[in-house]
C-alpha cells in the first residue's frame, strides 16, 4: 500500500511540489474511511480538512426544507473535496457525504495553513491549485445554471 | 458560332409584334414588363401591345417614380420591383396534396409549369438566372419545378440603356449588355430617326424566325449607335464594390459594430429579399381543409428577415435585426462564393430602391470597409499587412 | 414518386416505445414497395405528420432488417407532438436519408470518445451499435452521457447493457439529481477524467446542446485530442433538408447537406459568434 506522500505525488494537484514540500504536506495527512451515506463534512462546520479522495465517491450536497437533499456535484477518485479550508472564515458551505465506501487522505487544514504561511512558495502552489479547482467548479456551475438540456440548442 | 460572328439584324416594332403572335401560336405563355400600380411589373401578357411604352423612371434610395414621356420606348428604364424569379420559382406553389387521414393517405403531385417566354430581360436578371441555376440545378438536389420551367424557356433580352441611380452591375463581371443566356437580344434605339431594335438571335428557333422576317442586316452605323448607347450606360454606373474583396472583408467582420448601426435603421421588413432576383429562401406551409381529410403542402418564399426563419424549439437563432441583416448581406456578398462559386449580388439595385428607409447595401459595405475589425487576435497582423497606406 | 425531392415515401408506425415523459422511439416500415435508401449513423430523415408538417429527426438505431427505420422523437413542438401521438398503424411521410455520416466506419483501431448531452444520445446510439458490432476495429471506447436529471435518461435497457459491457466505458452524469440518485452529478465534461484513451489516437464525436458541445470540445482539446479528430452535430431550422430553402445556414454551410455532422475544424470559426 502506498504511503500518503506517494498517494499525493500521483495527483496533478501536487505535481509542481518539490519532494521536500510533499514530505511537509504529507505530514499533515491521515487516512480516513467512510461508509456509504456517512457525512465527511457538514455545512456550517469548521473546515478542518482538505480531503483527497483515494477511492470512492463523495457528494457535495445542500438541504432544502421541502425538496430534500440536492446533490450539486459528485466527486471521485483523485479529486479534491472542499476548498473552504483555504479561505477565511474556514467554514464548510456544503455537506459532504460518502455515497459508497470511500477512502480519503485528510490533510489537517490548520497544519497545512500554518506551513503555507511559513513557506509562501508552498502557499502559492496550494493556492494556485485550489484556484484551478475553484475556477473549474465555477465554470461547471455556470453551465449547469444555463439548464442547457431544457431544449437541445 | 461565337456571338461577335453572328449577323445582327434591324428589327421593327412590327417584327417583334409578329414574333409575339407566333410564339403565342406555338403555345408559349408570355411574360413581360407592363405598367401596373405605379410601377413596371412583370406579368403574363396576351398581346405585344400590353408591354410598357413611353415610360422613363427615376430611382433613388428608397424611391421609385415613373414618368410618361412621348420619346421613350419599350425598355428605356432599368428594373422594377419584380424579377423573373417569380415565374421560375413562384412565390407560392403547391408541392403536393394528400387525401385521407393520418391512418391512411395518398399523395398526388400537381402539373408542371407551362412553357414560357420572358420579354425584356436585363443582363442583371440573366445573371440572376445563371446564379439561380447554380442553386436550383447544380447542387445535390434539383428544384424540379425550376428545372421544368427552364426547359422550354425562351429569353428575349434587352441591352440596358437607361440604368438607374441605384444600378451597379458594372461592379460585377456582367455589365448592362447580355452576352449569353438568351435566345434573342435587343438593343432598343429610339431617336428622331425612328424606333428600331438591333437584334442578335442565338437559339435556332429565333435564328430561323429572323431568317423568315427578311429583316435588314444591321449596318456598321447601326452597330455603332447601339454600342455607344451601351457605353453611355456603363459610364453612368460608377463602380460601387469589389465583389471578391467584399467576400473576404465580411468573413472577418462578423462582429463589426456597424451591424448594430444598420440595425438601428433596418425595419426587418424583408423587402430587399423579396425584390432581390437571387434570394431563394423558402418555407413550407401545410393547409388542411375543414374536414381534415384533404391537406396541401405549399412552398412559399421566405426571408431571413422574418422572425421565425431561424426558429428551432427553444427560440430563434437570430432574434435581432442586427443578426438578420448580417445574415442577408454576408450570405449575398460572401457566403455565396463558398456555396455557389459566385457573388449572390448582380448589382440590379432593387434592394436599394425598395428599402423603405433607403438602406444601400454598397454603402453599408463601404462603412465596414472603411473601418474593418477582424477578430481581436488578428488585429496585429492586419495592421502589419494591410494598413500601410491608409489611416 | 416522380423524382421530386419534396415528395415523401409513406411509412407506417409499426411500434412505439416510451423512453421518458416526452420522448418516444418509433419503428417505421414502408407502406408499399418503395423505401428510402439505407440510412447511416449521423444521418437524418424529414418526418411528415399528415396535415401538420415536417421536421428533421436523426436516425436513432440502425436495424439489420432494412428498410425498417428507427427514430426517437421528443415532444418539443407542433409537428413532434403530432408524430408522438400517432398510434401504431398510422402513416408518416419520410424523406431522406440526408447529411453526412459520423465517420465511424472510416476509422480503424482508434480510441473513441463519444460525448452526448440530453437527446444528443439519440444520433450517437447508432455509432455505439456500430462499434459494438465491430468492436475489434476500435481501441478504447468511451461514452460520456450527460443529461439534465435522472428522469431524462433514455434508452434504459441499452444503458444497462452498455454499463455492464466491459468492452466499453459508459458513464452518466446529471446536472440536477433527486435525493436518492447515487450516480454522478455535474456537467458531462467532468466525466472526461473517467475516460480512458490515448489522445493522439482518439476520435471524438459530440452531440448535444451547442453550449455543451463547445465545452465538450474544449475538454477534448485540453485532453490532447487533435482538432481534426473532433466531430459535432449541429441543429438548425430545416424546411427542405436538400439545401434549397436557406433556413439552416451557419456561416457558409447548410446544416442539412454540409452537416448535420461537421468536423469541428469546419464549424470552429462560427461556433462562438452570437446569433449566427
Amino acid at each position: 500500500m502506498k504511503n500518503i506522500k506517494e498517494v499525493l505525488s500521483d495527483l496533478s494537484f501536487f505535481s509542481d511540489m518539490s519532494d521536500e514540500m510533499l514530505e511537509f504536506i504529507a505530514a499533515c495527512g491521515q487516512n480516513m474511511h467512510f461508509s456509504p451515506d456517512e457525512y465527511v463534512g457538514r455545512e456550517s462546520g469548521s473546515a478542518d480538512y482538505l480531503f483527497v479522495i483515494t477511492k470512492g465517491n463523495i457528494a457535495v450536497q445542500l438541504e432544502h426544507p421541502t425538496k430534500g437533499t440536492f446533490t450539486i456535484r459528485s466527486l471521485h477518485d483523485g479529486e479534491i473535496a472542499g476548498f473552504s479550508w483555504i479561505i477565511p472564515p474556514y467554514r464548510m458551505q456544503f455537506d459532504l457525504k460518502a455515497r459508497e465506501h470511500t477512502s480519503v487522505v485528510a490533510l489537517d487544514a490548520g497544519c497545512v495553513r500554518k506551513k503555507c504561511e511559513e513557506d509562501h512558495h508552498l502557499g502559492y502552489l496550494m493556492m494556485k491549485q485550489s484556484a484551478i479547482i475553484m475556477n473549474k467548479r465555477l465554470e461547471d456551475t455556470r453551465v449547469q445554471l444555463m439548464d442547457i438540456y431544457s431544449g437541445r440548442v | 458560332m461565337r456571338s461577335k460572328d453572328r449577323p445582327r439584324y434591324v428589327l421593327t416594332v412590327d417584327h417583334l409584334r409578329g414574333l409575339f403572335d407566333e410564339l403565342s401560336d406555338q403555345g408559349y405563355e408570355q411574360v413581360g414588363p407592363i405598367f401596373r400600380d405605379g410601377a413596371i411589373m412583370l406579368e403574363k401578357i396576351n398581346s405585344f401591345d400590353e408591354l410598357t411604352l413611353g415610360y422613363l423612371e427615376q430611382q433613388d434610395k428608397g424611391s421609385y417614380n415613373l414618368d410618361q414621356h412621348p420619346d421613350a420606348g419599350y425598355f428605356q428604364y432599368s428594373v422594377g420591383p419584380q424579377s423573373f424569379k417569380k415565374f421560375l420559382n413562384p412565390p407560392r406553389r403547391k408541392l403536393w396534396e394528400a387525401n385521407g387521414s393520418s391512418s391512411n393517405f395518398e399523395i398526388t403531385v400537381p402539373e408542371r409549369p407551362a412553357k414560357m417566354v420572358f420579354w425584356g430581360v436585363r443582363n442583371c436578371d440573366i445573371e440572376a438566372i445563371r446564379i439561380l441555376d447554380k442553386v436550383f440545378l447544380e447542387g445535390a438536389y434539383v428544384n424540379d419545378w425550376y428545372q421544368a420551367a427552364k426547359e422550354d424557356l425562351l429569353i428575349i433580352a434587352v441591352g440596358c440603356t437607361h440604368p438607374s441611380k441605384n444600378c451597379f452591375c458594372t461592379s460585377f463581371d456582367s455589365g448592362p449588355m447580355p452576352y449569353e443566356g438568351y435566345d434573342l437580344s435587343l438593343v432598343e434605339v429610339k431617336d428622331g430617326a425612328g424606333h428600331h431594335f438591333i437584334a442578335d438571335g442565338k437559339s435556332d428557333l429565333i435564328k430561323h424566325w429572323l431568317n423568315d422576317t427578311e429583316a435588314q442586316l444591321a449596318s456598321k452605323d447601326d452597330l455603332e449607335i447601339a454600342s455607344r448607347t451601351i457605353e453611355e450606360a456603363i459610364d453612368n454606373m460608377p463602380i460601387r464594390l469589389n465583389p471578391k474583396e467584399a467576400s473576404e472583408l465580411l468573413k472577418t467582420n462578423l462582429e463589426h459594430s456597424h451591424w448594430e448601426q444598420v440595425a438601428s435603421r433596418c425595419l426587418s421588413c424583408a423587402n430587399c429579399t423579396l425584390v432581390c432576383p437571387t434570394c431563394f429562401c423558402s418555407t413550407t406551409e401545410d393547409i388542411t381543409d375543414i374536414s381534415g381529410d384533404h391537406t396541401e403542402r405549399w412552398l412559399t418564399w421566405d426571408s431571413c428577415f422574418v422572425g421565425d426563419f431561424s426558429y428551432i424549439h427553444g427560440g430563434q437563432i437570430r432574434p435581432s435585426t442586427r443578426s438578420r441583416y448580417r445574415q442577408w448581406m454576408t450570405h449575398k456578398l460572401s457566403n455565396w462564393y463558398d456555396q455557389f462559386g459566385s457573388s449572390g449580388c448582380v448589382g440590379c439595385g432593387r434592394c436599394i430602391t425598395w428599402c423603405p428607409v433607403g438602406i444601400d447595401i454598397t454603402e453599408e459595405l463601404a462603412a465596414i470597409n472603411d473601418n474593418p475589425v477582424g477578430p481581436a487576435k488578428d488585429k496585429k497582423s492586419r495592421g502589419n499587412e494591410k494598413h500601410k497606406g491608409s489611416t | 414518386m416522380n423524382g421530386s425531392p419534396w415528395n415523401p415515401v409513406l411509412y407506417k408506425v409499426s411500434s412505439k416505445s416510451i423512453e421518458n415523459a416526452d420522448l418516444l422511439t418509433f419503428e417505421l416500415d414502408p407502406v408499399g414497395d418503395e423505401a428510402i435508401d439505407p440510412i447511416a449513423p449521423g444521418q437524418f430523415n424529414m418526418l411528415y405528420a399528415f396535415g401538420i408538417g415536417e421536421i428533421p429527426i436523426s436516425v436513432s438505431s440502425i436495424l439489420p432488417s432494412y428498410p425498417t427505420l428507427v427514430h426517437t422523437i421528443q415532444d418539443v413542438g407542433r409537428v413532434s407532438k403530432s408524430l408522438i401521438q400517432l398510434p401504431v398503424g398510422d402513416i408518416i411521410g419520410v424523406r431522406g436519408p440526408f447529411g453526412p455520416e459520423w465517420p465511424v466506419a472510416q476509422v480503424k483501431s482508434k480510441d473513441v470518445l463519444l460525448i452526448a448531452g440530453g437527446v444528443g444520445l439519440c444520433p450517437l446510439r447508432p455509432v455505439i451499435e456500430y462499434i459494438l458490432d465491430h468492436r475489434e476495429q476500435f481501441g478504447e471506447v468511451n461514452v460520456l452521457f450527460g443529461t439534465r436529471h435522472p428522469d431524462n435518461i433514455i434508452y434504459h435497457r441499452d444503458i444497462i447493457s452498455w454499463q455492464s459491457d466491459p468492452s466499453i466505458n459508459f458513464q452518466i452524469t446529471v446536472d440536477h439529481a433527486f435525493p436518492s440518485w447515487r450516480g454522478n452529478v455535474g456537467v458531462v465534461t467532468h466525466l472526461i477524467d473517467k475516460a480512458k484513451f490515448y489522445p493522439e489516437n482518439t476520435i471524438s464525436f459530440l452531440c448535444g446542446p451547442e453550449v455543451m458541445m463547445r465545452f465538450g470540445i474544449y475538454a477534448c482539446l485540453d485532453a490532447g485530442i487533435s482538432e481534426d479528430m473532433v466531430y459535432l452535430s449541429m441543429e438548425r431550422n430545416m424546411k427542405c433538408a436538400i439545401g434549397l430553402c436557406g433556413h439552416c445556414q451557419v456561416g457558409p454551410y447548410f446544416t442539412c447537406k454540409d452537416g448535420a455532422v461537421f468536423p469541428y475544424t469546419m464549424m470552429k470559426p462560427y461556433l462562438n459568434i452570437s446569433e449566427l
